[in-house]
């Protein structure tokens, strides 16, 4: 059995994941774990991560959870183009830095966001108060003016000039706030 | 001018970074930003970093925000053992892993602890209803079983045989609910254990220095009430 990596595009950090596998012609297996429908919760599905979470990673008997490692595990297994996640000490150090900060900035205003705004009231049927939205939207706003401000500055992308991993995971986050 | 670390050893992210870098004998200039006086605030700590957190590395022009980023940047740059940041795939692939899980886990849940029994009450003067708390702790204790169950398991350190970086920065995690009174080692040999071996191999001397800090934070003093007021929102925020 190849690499198998286990998704659901409606998450954020899958949607990154899967784009990068994907453009770089990387083999896999996709095994969707619909969300909506609770399978992150199967048994079967604790065998491959016990967090109970997506995407998780499974390489023979190597499994692997969190986006940010599996990204940069694709990019070493695989040897994908430098630009990615670059060599050179500075370029790498702020793709990391990017990676690092999103966890608790970026990802969580944008996965709120997009609960208090559509998930809550529309799949579950759940009024979310006012002020708790627009207390929300207050901080994915200041997040967004800290991306331009201190990440994207006026480079190209977040890296420097040219793509990285830490834009495909910034731009996947971004899609969450659309709908 | 070489190589500078903005730290206040009162913060997990900057343990980590300070152990790391005694440890390896990276050469480097400590400027102290105490947080607790809301240095971080001032205008001359945002001209190093707007984002105006600590830790911050400053390497001439070179300015880097982020713990695990600057802990990366050092582990390359000074070319440190292998065991801290395997080159071995699998071994790697642990660290990151544990490296981004705890943002939003362990860290988490142990800030949480650290302001909800100590640093609100003491520091700020927020009292903190005792649900709250023993919701927190509550927490705590499912992310320590995620520690060991998960992570952890049946070997020695959390990415393998050998202490890596992934231990150092639990490590430095779990001391802040040590700091705040917080057993967190009782009833939990297999943690327990593991703790000693990472003292050990981060040296008791270097590991009792980075906690002097952490471990007196029950006894801080009150906050000066402008600085309360400056602070607090970011608390908040930081905590939520």
């Amino acid at each position: 059995m190849g690499l198998e990596l286990y998704l659901d595009l409606l998450s954020q950090p899958c949607r990154a994941v899967y784009i990068f596998a994907k453009k770089n012609g990387i083999p896999f297996e996709l095994r969707t774990v619909d969300l909506l429908k609770g399978q992150h919760h199967s048994d079967d599905f604790a065998q491959v991560n016990p967090l109970k979470k997506v995407p998780a990673l499974k390489d023979g008997d190597f499994t692997l959870a969190e986006s940010v490692a599996i990204l940069l595990y694709l990019s070493r297994k695989y040897e994908t183009p430098d630009h990615w996640y670059p060599q050179d000490l500075q370029a790498r150090a702020r793709v990391d830095e990017y990676l690092a900060w999103q966890h608790t900035a970026l990802r969580t205003s944008c996965t709120r966001t997009l609960w208090q705004k559509m998930m809550f009231p529309v799949f579950l049927g759940q009024q979310v108060p006012p002020e708790t939205l627009a207390s929300t939207l207050a901080e994915l706003d200041r997040c967004l003016q800290l991306f331009e401000d201190k990440f994207l500055k006026d480079q190209d992308f977040l890296a420097g000039s040219h793509i990285s991993v830490a834009d495909l995971v910034a731009i996947t986050e971004l899609m969450h706030t659309l709908p | 001018m070489g190589l500078e670390l903005y730290l206040d050893l009162l913060s997990q992210p900057c343990r980590a970074v300070y152990i790391f870098a005694k440890k390896n004998s990276i050469p480097f200039e400590l400027r102290t930003v105490d947080l607790r006086k809301g240095q971080h605030l001032s205008d001359a700590f945002a001209q190093i970093s707007p984002l105006q957190k600590v830790p911050v590395l400053k390497d001439g022009d070179f300015t880097l925000t982020e713990s695990v980023a600057i802990l990366l940047y050092l582990t390359r740059k000074y070319k440190v053992p292998d065991h801290w940041y395997p080159q071995d795939l699998q071994a790697r692939a642990r660290v990151d892993e544990y490296l981004a899980w705890q943002h939003t886990a362990l860290r988490r849940n142990c800030l949480r602890a650290l302001w909800h029994k100590v640093m609100l009450p003491v520091f700020l003067g927020e009292p903190v209803s005792p649900e709250m708390l023993a919701a927190t702790l509550a927490k705590l204790d499912v992310t320590l079983q995620v520690l060991e169950d998960k992570f952890l398991q049946d070997k020695a350190f959390l990415a393998g045989p050998h202490v890596s970086l992934a231990d150092l920065v639990a490590i430095t995690e779990l001391m802040h609910p040590v700091g705040a009174g917080c057993q967190v080692f009782k009833d939990r040999p297999k943690l327990a254990a593991w703790r000693q071996r990472v003292e050990a191999a981060v040296g008791e001397v270097l590991f009792q220095e980075a906690h002097e800090v952490i471990l007196k934070a029950k006894n801080s003093q009150p906050a000066d009430p402008i600085i309360k007021q400056k602070l607090m929102s970011r608390v908040l925020a930081m905590i939520q």
